[in-house]
C-alpha cells in the first residue's frame, strides 16, 4: 500500500532522487540544537490546541449575563468573550484543558525562542553565511510575544483589560501620528468597540500564518545552508557530523513532539494558569492588584515602573510622552540591535568570513560578557516588575523598592561584564572544564593518606570521541539498519568475514540478514543460547516487512 | 558500488568501509533490555490514550483528562527518543557541505540572462515601466483610505471624550444620584455622569474629606475655590501614565493610588492631585463640583482638560 502509494507520488514528483539527500541529511547530537525543536513543537501545540479553542470562543464584546454552573458569576454582566472563555473553562468537555495547554505552550513557546536565540548568540551561530536566520528567527520572536499578548488579552478578563488599557495608552504615546493610530486600531477612544473581534482574527490567523511563514523560511535556510556544528573529532568547516535524519534523528525528534505535547498536557492538568473566573469580566473602573502579566511582557512592564515621571514637553505642548520611552523606544532599540547584531559585530571585528563551526562562548569572552551584561539588564527590568509584590513581602517601603531598582538596572549589568569576562578567562586556562569527567574514587588508606583512583569509565564515556563516518560517500543508510553491529551474536556469520576480509560491503548486508531473519531469526531470540540473557539480549531481529536494499 | 575513487563531481563515490566498526553499534550496552524499556513506555504511552478516551467519556475532570493524555505522549515521546538514542548506530556520521558561494561564472551567466533577456526589452519600453509604476502608486495611495479610514472614528476633541457636562448628575455604579448626604468624611467613591455608567474615559472617584477648620469648601489649587464643596472633591480616575484606574485612597495621607505602577497622587488641600511617587508625569484633572438645591451633587463644568495619559500635542 505504502510502497504503490510512494511510487505513485514519485513517477509524478520524482522525490527519490532529490528525496534521498534529505533522508541522510545529518544533525548536529548537541544537546544545544534541541531548544530550537522545542520552540517548533510547542508551536505545534499551540496550533492544535488553538483550533480547539476557536470552535467554542466567540469573539465579542456584546453585553450578556452569565447562568451556567460557576455560581460566583451566575447573573454577571460580562462581555461575550469572557463568557465563552468560562463556558470552555466549565461547561466544555476538556476545554478547560485546552486553555491551560494552550497557555502554558504559550509560555513555553517564547521561553524556547529566547533560550534558542541566546545559544545561537553566545556560540556564534548567526555569522555569516547565517545572518538572514538570526533576522528571520527575531522576527519571530516579535511575532510570537506580540500573540502572545493579544491571545492573553482575548478571554476580555479584568487581568488582561488592564493589559489592553495600558497598550492603548502605549499606542497613544507615539508621537504625531499616536492619537489617530490608537483610535482607529481600537474603533474609536478606549475601549473602543472592534478591540476584540480584531484581535482574535490578528491572534489566530494573521500572525500565526506570518509565524508559520518565517518557520518554513526558517527550516528552509537550515537545510539549504545545512546545520552549524562544535569542533570535536572529524568535526571540520567542510562537513556536518551527527545522525542521520532517518531514522536517528526522525525518532529523537517524533520523541520531542511528543514529550512537549506531554508536558504541556501534565501543566495543563496540574498547574493552573491565568484563571479567569477568579478574576472577573473586564470592567474599565475596577482595579487589579498584584498581578503579573505573562513572562515575556514582565521586561516593559518593569521599564514602566522604573521610568523617572519625565515627558518632553516644548511650548506647552507634549512632545514625547512618558510611557514612549519605556514601552516603545526601549524594545525599538532592543529588537533593532538585536536584528542587526551580525552585522554590528562584523563591523567590529572585521570578521567577515564563512563560519560552519560555533564558537564556545568562553572563547569568545567579549561577546559573551556583553551578552551576559545585556541580558541580566532585561532580568532586573523582569524584577522591577514585582516591585509592589516585594515592597509587601519585604515590608519595606515602595519608594525604596523602587530606586533601588533604578540602580540596579544600570549598576547589574556593568558589574556583570567583568565578571563574566573573567570566568570566560578562567575557563579558557582549565582546558577540557566543562566536559563530563569521569568521577574519582577517593581513598583514604590506613595510615591515613589518600589517593584517587577513576571510576569504571562508563558506556556513554567514549560515545563522542568516535571518528565521523561519511554517510554520503559511503554507504546507503538502509544498510546501516541490517548491518552486522546489531549482531554481536553474529548468526550470519558476516562478522567473521568482515575480519577476514577487512572491509565489507555494505549493502549487500541486507539479504544476508534477511536470510538469517527467514531462517533463524526467531530461533535465535527465543532458545537463548548459554551465556543466558547477555547473549540473548543482544539479537537484534529484522522486522518481518524489511525490505533490503 | 566501489566506483572510481578519482571522481569528485555529483554523486559521492561509495567506498566501502568497516562494517564492525564502532560506529555502527547501538548505543545501548544492553539493547534487548533497552528494547524492554522502550516497549514499556509505549504501553504506558497506550494506555495513557486508552485513559484519555475514558476520562473524556465519562467527563472526568481537568486533572485526569491532563494526565492520562500527558502521560499518553509523554510514554510515546521517551521511548521514541530512547529508542533513537539508544538502538540505532550510535554514529556519529558526517556529510560533506558545500559552500553557498557561486562561482565567479554561475555569476556571470545569471547576469547575463537576465539582462540580455529581460533588461534591455524592459529598458527600451520605459515609458511602459514608468505608466505601469504610476499606476501602482496610486493604487497604494488610494487603497489607504478605505483600509484606514474604515477602521475607526477620528479622536474626538477632549472636551467630546468623557460624558461630564455641565450640570450632569454624579451617579454611583448602579447609576443612582449621589447626595450630599452620601459619604462620611473619609468616604470614597466611583462615580460616572449620568448616563455613561461604568465609562471608560469618564470614571471619575468622588473622596469626601474635612475641609480645613473653619472653611466648608476645600481649596486644592488657587482658581478652584469652589470646586470641593463640603469636602466632596472629584478626580478623574483615568491615570496620567498609562491609564489604569486610580482607585486606592488613602485615608491617613490624603493620597490616591494607581494599582498599576504604584503611582501616587496628593489630593490633600493645595495640592492638586500632583504625582507625588512613581511614573506619572502630571496630575489628576478635577472635576469642579456643586451641590445643587436638592442636595444632589453635579458637575460645574466639564473636565477643563483632556483626562488620561500624555499624547502628541497636549497641552501640558
Ligand atoms: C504564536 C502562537 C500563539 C500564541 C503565543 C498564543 C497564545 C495565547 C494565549 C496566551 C492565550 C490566552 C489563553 C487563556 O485563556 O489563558 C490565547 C488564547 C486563545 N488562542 Fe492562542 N496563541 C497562539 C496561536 C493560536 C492559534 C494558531 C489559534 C487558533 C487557530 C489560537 C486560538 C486562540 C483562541 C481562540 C484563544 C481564546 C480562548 C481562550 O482564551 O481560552 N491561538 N492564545
Ligand atoms: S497606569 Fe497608573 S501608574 Fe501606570
Amino acid at each position: 500500500m505504502i510502497d504503490g502509494l510512494y511510487d505513485w507520488i514519485d513517477d509524478r514528483l520524482n522525490i527519490s532522487g532529490g528525496g534521498r539527500k534529505m533522508v541522510n541529511k545529518i544533525f548536529p547530537d548537541h544537546w544545544s540544537f534541541m531548544i530550537g525543536e522545542i520552540a517548533l513543537y510547542s508551536f505545534v501545540v499551540l496550533l492544535a490546541t488553538g483550533v480547539f479553542l476557536t470552535l467554542y470562543f466567540v469573539p465579542s464584546s456584546t453585553d450578556v449575563v452569565y447562568h451556567g454552573p460557576y455560581i460566583p458569576l451566575d447573573g454577571v454582566h460580562m462581555s461575550e468573550a469572557y463568557l465563552s472563555t468560562i463556558n470552555l473553562s466549565f461547561s466544555v468537555r476538556c476545554g478547560l484543558l485546552m486553555r491551560q495547554m494552550h497557555h502554558w505552550a504559550a509560555n513555553i513557546f517564547i521561553g524556547a525562542i529566547v533560550v534558542h536565540m541566546c545559544r545561537v548568540f553566545f556560540t556564534g551561530g548567526f555569522r555569516r553565511p547565517r545572518e538572514l536566520n538570526w533576522i528571520i528567527g527575531i522576527n519571530m520572536l516579535i511575532f510570537a510575544i506580540f500573540n502572545g499578548f493579544l491571545g492573553y488579552s482575548l478571554p476580555d478578563d479584568l487581568v488582561s483589560g488592564t493589559g489592553i488599557r495600558i497598550s492603548y495608552s502605549i499606542l497613544e504615546s507615539l508621537p504625531l501620528v499616536g492619537p489617530y493610530l490608537a483610535n482607529l486600531l481600537f474603533g474609536g477612544a478606549f475601549p473602543g468597540n472592534a478591540l476584540i473581534p480584531r484581535f482574535f482574527i490578528i491572534h489566530v490567523l494573521i500572525l500565526p500564518a506570518l509565524i508559520a511563514g518565517l518557520l518554513g523560511a526558517h527550516l528552509t535556510l537550515l537545510v539549504r545552508q545545512k546545520h552549524t556544528q562544535f569542533k570535536g573529532p572529524g568535526a571540520t568547516e567542510h562537513n556536518v557530523v551527527g545522525a542521520p535524519m532517518w531514522p536517528t534523528f526522525m525518532a529523537k525528534t517524533q520523541g520531542f513532539l511528543f514529550l512537549i505535547a506531554g508536558i504541556t498536557a501534565l501543566l495543563g492538568a496540574a498547574v493552573q494558569i491565568n484563571p479567569i473566573w477568579l478574576y472577573g469580566p473586564y470592567k474599565p473602573y475596577l482595579a487589579t492588584y498584584a498581578v503579573q502579566p505573562d513572562w515575556y511582557m514582565g521586561w516593559l512592564d518593569g521599564a514602566l515602573r522604573v521610568m523617572p515621571h519625565w515627558q518632553t514637553v516644548i511650548g506647552g505642548r507634549v512632545i514625547i510622552p512618558n510611557v514612549f520611552w519605556p514601552a516603545v523606544v526601549l524594545p525599538g532599540v532592543t529588537f533593532t540591535v538585536l536584528m542587526m547584531w551580525p552585522f554590528i559585530e562584523q563591523k567590529i571585528t572585521g570578521d567577515r568570513a564563512d563560519h560552519q563551526l560555533l564558537e564556545r562562548p568562553r572563547d569568545r569572552p567579549k561577546r559573551t560578557a556583553l551578552g551576559a551584561a545585556v541580558l541580566s539588564f532585561y532580568f532586573v527590568l523582569f524584577g522591577a516588575s514585582a516591585t509592589d509584590v516585594l515592597a509587601n513581602y519585604l515590608n519595606v517601603s515602595l519608594n525604596i523598592v523602587l530606586t533601588t531598582f533604578q540602580v540596579l538596572v544600570f549598576v547589574v549589568p556593568l558589574a556583570t561584564y567583568p565578571v563574566a569576562l573573567r570566568i570566560c578567562r578562567e575557563f579558557q586556562a582549565t582546558p577540557g572544564a566543562g566536559k563530563t569527567k569521569r568521577h574519582n574514587i577517593v581513598i583514604r588508606s590506613a595510615d591515613g593518606g589518600y589517593s584517587t583512583v577513576p571510576t569504571e569509565a562508563r558506556p556513554g564515556d567514549t560515545l563522542r570521541e568516535l571518528e565521523p563516518v561519511a554517510l554520503d560517500a559511503s554507504i546507503y543508510l538502509p544498510a546501516l539498519v541490517g548491518s552486522p553491529s546489531y549482531e554481536p551474536v553474529d548468526r550470519a556469520g558476516i562478522g567473521a568475514r568482515a575480519a577476514a576480509g577487512g572491509t565489507y560491503e555494505a549493502v549487500s548486508v541486507d539479504d544476508e540478514a534477511e536470510g538469517a531473519e527467514g531462517d533463524q531469526g526467531l530461533a535465535a531470540a527465543t532458545t537463548g543460547a548459554e551465556g543466558g540473557g547477555r547473549a540473548r539480549s543482544r539479537v537484534f531481529r529484522i522486522p518481518r516487512n524489511y525490505r533490503g536494499g | 558500488m566501489s566506483g572510481p575513487t578519482g571522481d569528485t563531481h555529483g554523486e559521492p563515490t561509495p567506498v566501502t568501509v568497516r562494517l564492525d566498526a564502532d560506529q555502527f553499534k547501538v548505543a545501548a550496552a544492553n539493547p534487548r533490555q533497552m528494547e524492554r524499556t522502550v516497549a514499556a513506555t509505549f504501553l504506558l504511552g497506550l494506555a495513557g490514550f486508552v485513559g484519555f478516551g475514558a476520562a473524556y467519556w465519562v467527563n472526568a475532570s481537568n486533572a485526569w483528562l491532563g494526565v492520562s493524555l500527558g502521560a499518553g505522549f509523554v510514554g510515546l515521546g521517551f521511548g521514541m527518543v530512547a529508542w533513537g538514542k539508544y538502538l540505532m548506530p550510535r554514529g556519529p556520521f558526517s556529510e560533506s557541505r558545500h559552500s553557498m558561494v557561486p562561482t565567479k561564472a554561475e555569476k556571470a551567466r545569471i547576469i547575463s540572462d537576465f539582462s540580455s533577456r529581460g533588461k534591455v526589452v524592459v529598458e527600451r519600453r520605459g515609458f511602459l515601466v514608468k505608466i505601469l509604476g504610476a499606476a501602482g502608486a496610486v493604487f497604494g495611495v488610494v487603497a489607504m483610505f478605505p483600509l484606514i479610514r474604515s477602521l475607526g472614528p477620528l479622536p474626538k476633541h477632549f472636551s467630546e471624550a468623557t460624558h461630564w457636562h455641565k450640570d450632569s448628575y454624579l451617579v454611583n455604579v448602579n447609576g443612582e444620584r449621589v447626595h450630599k448626604d452620601d459619604l462620611e468624611y473619609g468616604g470614597v467613591l466611583t462615580v460616572f455622569p449620568e448616563g455613561d455608567v461604568g465609562g471608560a474615559l469618564s470614571q471619575t472617584t468622588l473622596v469626601r474629606q474635612l475641609p480645613p477648620k473653619g472653611e466648608v469648601n476645600i481649596v486644592t489649587a488657587p482658581g478652584r475655590e469652589t470646586w470641593s464643596p463640603l469636602g466632596y472633591m472629584a478626580f478623574s480616575r483615568v491615570c496620567t501614565h498609562a491609564g489604569c484606574p486610580v482607585a486606592l485612597y488613602q485615608e491617613l495621607t490624603h493620597q490616591l493610588l494607581c494599582p498599576c505602577h504604584q503611582s501616587l497622587f496628593d489630593i490633600g488641600p493645595g495640592a492638586a492631585a500632583q504625582p507625588v511617587f512613581g511614573p506619572a508625569p502630571r496630575p489628576l484633572p478635577q472635576l469642579p463640583l456643586y451641590i445643587d438645591a436638592q442636595g444632589y451633587l453635579r458637575a460645574q463644568a466639564p473636565f477643563d482638560q483632556p483626562v488620561g495619559p500624555s499624547f502628541w500635542w497636549r497641552r501640558d
